[in-house]
Formats: C-alpha cells, structure tokens, sequence
C-alpha cells in the first residue's frame, strides 16, 4: 500500500507542476496556485502536529505570521536578501513554537486547544500593535525576497516552481519524521500515553519537538505567504486563519500528510470557485464543509485511497 | 545478591482519611515469583501503581536493583527495567502486535530522537520484538493490529511488551483478567517459564493460578500485609483464611 500512498500526492504534485504549462498560466491563476500551495505547506506542518501527535492547535496561523512579519521587518530595514530572510521566519516561527510550545504542551485536549488560541491571539494583538510595520492596516513590501541579489522571484513562474519546491520538501520531511522512531513515538503517545511513559519514554520532549518542527515549516511558509501577496496584515495571524488551517487537515483526512496536502488544496480552490459563481458563496461553503465532515470520515484522501 | 531486586520499605498512601497502602514492607528476589493476593479494595493496585511511579507514596522507600527509585518518574523506572502490565490491557490499538513489541524494544535501546530512518524497517528493533512475541506464543499473529486481537491475545501481547523492555522485574497487575480457561492455562504456562528469568510481582485473583506458580505469596488486606509466605503457608495460615480465602470460597 506504501506505493499507493505516495502514488497519490506524487500526482498532484505531477500535476502542480504542468498546471502553468496547460492552460494555469496566467498571473491570476498563478497566483491563485501558489496561495493554495503555501496553505497546503502549513497545513502539513498542522498536520504532524494533529495527525502525529494529537495535538490539536488553533494557533497555527500565528507561525505563518511570524514568518511573514520577519519579511516586514527585515523589509523596513532593507534586507530583502533570501539567506537572510529565510532563516530569520523560519528561525522567529520556531522560536515563537518553542516558547509557547513549552507551556502550553504541559496541556492537553481542550485545553491546548485554548491555550494555542490565546498565544495565536497573542501575536495577532501584537502584529495589530506595531505602528512601525503599519499596524491594523498592514505593510506593502518594498518588494520580494531576492537571492543573491537577483530578483528572481519577481517572476511569476519561478516563483510557482519555488513554491512547489518547499511544498515537495515539506511534505516528504513530515512523512519520513512521522515513519522515524521520533515518530513512532508520537504516534505511539497519541493513541495511549499511559502506555508509552510505561515503556520508559517521556512523551513531552517529542511533542515539543514536533511543535517546533511544525512551527518552522508554518514560518517558512509564511514568508513565502508575504511574497506571494507582497503584502501582510495583521488578519494572517488572526484565529479565523488557524481555524481554516485545521478544517483542510481535518477536510483531506489525518492518515498522512497526503490528507493535508489535498484538503488545502480543495479548500483553497472550491472557496476561489465558488467566489466566482455567487458572492453569497460563503452560504455554499459553509454547509458543503459541514458535509463533507459528516459523511467523508476518513477525509479526501480516505476517499480517494478507497477508489 | 546481597540486596532483593525489589524492596518496598514502610510505604504509607492515603488518599484524603482513606489509608490504602499502610506500612508496607515486601521484597522481591531475583528469580522469585511473588503473588500479591487480598481481597478487593486491599489495595493491591495502588500499590503496583506505587512502585511503577503512577503514584507517589506518601512515606517510605521503594529500592529496585539496590538504589533509592521513590522518587522517580514512571517513565525513568521503566528504562532501569522495572515493566508493568495493565490490570486493563494498555496497547496502541492501531499498531501491529509487532510494532507495539518493537516500540518497547526502541524505548530500551538508543535514543527515540532519530527523524529520518524508518523505524518499521530497522531489523534489530524488529527482530528483538519477534522474540518476545514468540515467547507468549504470539508470533503468528506479528502483523496483526492490536485492535483486532482477541481479549486473550492482547493479554499475551500486554506479556510481550513488558518483555520486549528487557526488564530486569515484571510487575504483573491480574495478567489473567478475563480470560477464558484455556487462554489461562496459557498463559500461566507462559509466566511460569518466564519466572526463573525475572523477579515477577504478581497481582491475581485466580488462587488456582496463584498457587501453582508462586514461590511466596503476600497477602494484603485494608492497606497492610497481614501475612508473608510459601503458598502451603498462606492456604493454612487461620488469618489469612478469615480475611480472604474464607470469603473467596464463599463467593466461589
């Protein structure tokens, strides 16, 4: 079944990378592909963490923000240099999961949930404070991130290519940590922690590793988030964002991180296709989410694996 | 050995007025199995909980392999060998048998904070894990997930695990609950091979088990020992039988 497994997102990303070649090239659809890419990047960086771990956190947004605010910030000072720049979100994301990972893993089931809401509400009170990168109204980037000096990802299609990449490479590093040993072990605590902390393993340093693993995934994201719009807002880190984050992961199925891939990637494009259809789409959308948690238990990807 | 393996020295718990474990003194030889028996609610339980590290004492000593464990987590008592199994079976339901016995074997060997080999594939883990399922008789069932074992199988699994940590003492809280005549006999013909190699403290009701396999027994009732000794002891022994034994017949 190993095969099928990756036979699946391996498709999708066959598919990702010819959709500018057939028909997906122009700068409104490019940009609508790299946005559902960026999102499906953080939502498999969400899902190691529910999937994996079991920990279920509506705080996720506030890593992308993160991410996308180191831009800001490194743009207010006029470092736009890639080496720079990723480091930096990457770096502050897994700082900020580090930090507030380390309290709020102490707890557990409802809780957690909360207590991710409250840091993530955090960041966005303080994101929506900081006059200097515009506040309440946002920042408009000088520009995007460049390497080497070139402007390279000014062009559209490269940075569609540049996109792809990081999602590939996030979505095959979650699936080997969730095969590791380290990830055994999450996925063991998961189920019964009793039984693991018995066997002679701590659960807590795992699930904290994982949360900043995640944390560094969703940062990386974010920046590439900011390049994509060229702009950001303190509406990035806000819960209304963790809350879609974790609907694609629950929408594509937790039995991998191929699930999260193909929920954001469905969310993001049937919200972009109903706008166009109706503007009272949300009234679709909703009901159709409502659905499609009812009667798809094992998600898109269980779906799709059972055909 | 000049020190037991295992020694529990005046242990005192309450829970609010309720005294459930009172000046417990026991000891647990290499090589020896010693079956805790009492009738319910004598506390049997919150002692094994106790010794494993579920719970803390309130007083008095636990020493395993000659040092001072009492204040040491569940999970760091578990890597010096101490292994319990559940009164109700504790397995990862979606992991095979395999993978449940492998994850004890990973738990004991080398770090857990490897990110990229796949632990499904690595041999020495899978291998170590086939030999204790093979020693509870549960090889064939290796790929199997513990969810769709039968109740018997899963108690033989909850055996394989607690071997698979390499344990130097097994504590074993009513490894027979539940199970049926043949699956018992079973099973007690597995611990009794499994007793000359580890000290094994064991929690049962079923007194036909408990005095076909135990080298000494212990006998708990209200939170104290009110006796210690040779199975032939214990069964005549007046206290114990106005305690216990009278009262297990009477149900019987």
């Amino acid at each position: 079944m190993t095969w099928r497994d990756a036979a699946l997102p391996a498709g999708v990303f066959v598919a990702l990378a010819l959709a500018p070649f057939l028909g997906f090239g122009q700068s409104h659809s490019l940009t609508l592909l790299a946005r559902a890419m960026i999102f499906a990047m953080a939502a498999i960086s969400l899902m190691l963490l529910v999937g994996g771990a079991g920990l279920v956190s509506l705080g996720h947004a506030a890593m992308l923000g993160i991410g996308a605010y180191a831009v800001v910030v490194l743009d207010h000072a006029r470092i736009t240099e890639a080496w720079m720049v990723l480091p930096a979100g990457v770096g502050a994301a897994a700082l900020f999961a580090l930090a507030t990972g380390a309290i709020a893993i102490r707890t557990s089931g409802v809780h957690f949930i909360m207590i991710t809401l409250a840091f993530g509400q955090m960041a966005f009170f303080t994101a929506s404070s900081l006059a200097l990168y515009g506040g309440d109204d946002g920042y408009t980037l000088y520009g995007r991130t460049e390497i080497f000096g070139a402007r390279l990802l000014e062009d559209r299609l490269a940075f569609h290519f540049a996109c792809l990449f990081c999602l590939v490479a996030a979505w095959a590093l979650v699936r080997v940590l969730l095969a590791s040993r380290f990830g055994r072990v999450l996925r063991a605590a998961r189920e019964n922690e009793t039984r693991v902390r018995a066997l002679g393993l701590e659960p807590y340093p795992y699930r904290l590793a994982a949360y900043v693993i995640a944390g560094a995934i969703g940062g990386l994201a974010g920046v590439l988030l900011a390049n994509a719009t060229e702009f950001v807002a303190p509406a990035y880190l806000a819960w209304q964002r963790s809350g879609d984050l974790l609907f694609m992961v629950i929408l594509g199925g937790l039995a991998g991180p191929h699930g999260a891939l193909l929920g954001a990637l469905a969310f993001v494009l049937v919200e972009e296709w109903l706008a166009t259809l109706t503007e009272h789409w949300r009234l679709i959308f909703g009901p159709l989410l409502i659905l499609c948690v009812l009667f798809l238990r094992g998600g898109i990807a269980g779906l799709l694996g059972r055909g | 050995m000049a020190e037991p393996l295992l020694e529990l020295r005046r242990l005192n718990k309450s829970f609010g007025g309720l005294r459930v474990t009172e000046d417990v003194s026991l000891t647990l030889e290499a090589g020896e199995i010693h079956a805790l028996i009492g009738p319910n609610g004598a506390g049997k339980t919150t002692l094994i909980q106790q010794i494993s590290g579920a719970l803390a004492p309130d007083s008095g000593e636990i020493r395993f392999l000659g040092e001072d464990v009492t204040r040491l987590s569940m999970a760091r008592r578990a890597r010096r060998g101490l292994a319990r199994s559940f009164q109700i079976t504790s397995v990862i339901p979606s992991f095979t048998a395999l993978e449940n016995a492998a994850l004890a074997v990973q738990a004991q060997s080398g770090s857990s904070f490897r990110f990229f080999r796949p632990a499904a594939r690595e041999a020495a883990l899978n291998e170590a894990a086939m030999a204790a399922l093979a020693e509870v008789g549960l090889a064939p069932r290796a790929d199997a997930p513990a969810a769709a074992l039968s109740h018997g199988e899963r108690r033989q699994l909850e055996l394989a695990i607690a071997l698979a940590m390499r344990p130097r003492a097994l504590l074993l809280d009513e490894p027979l609950a539940g199970t049926g005549p043949e699956e018992a006999e079973r099973l007690i013909r597995i611990l009794r091979g499994l007793g000359a190699r580890y000290g094994i403290l064991l929690v049962e009701h079923d007194m036909q088990a408990v005095f076909a396999l135990a080298d000494r027994v212990s006998v708990l009732a209200q939170g104290r020992v009110i006796a210690t000794g040779s199975p032939a002891g214990i069964r005549a022994d007046p206290v114990v039988r106005a305690a216990y034994l009278g009262e297990e017949e009477g149900e019987g």
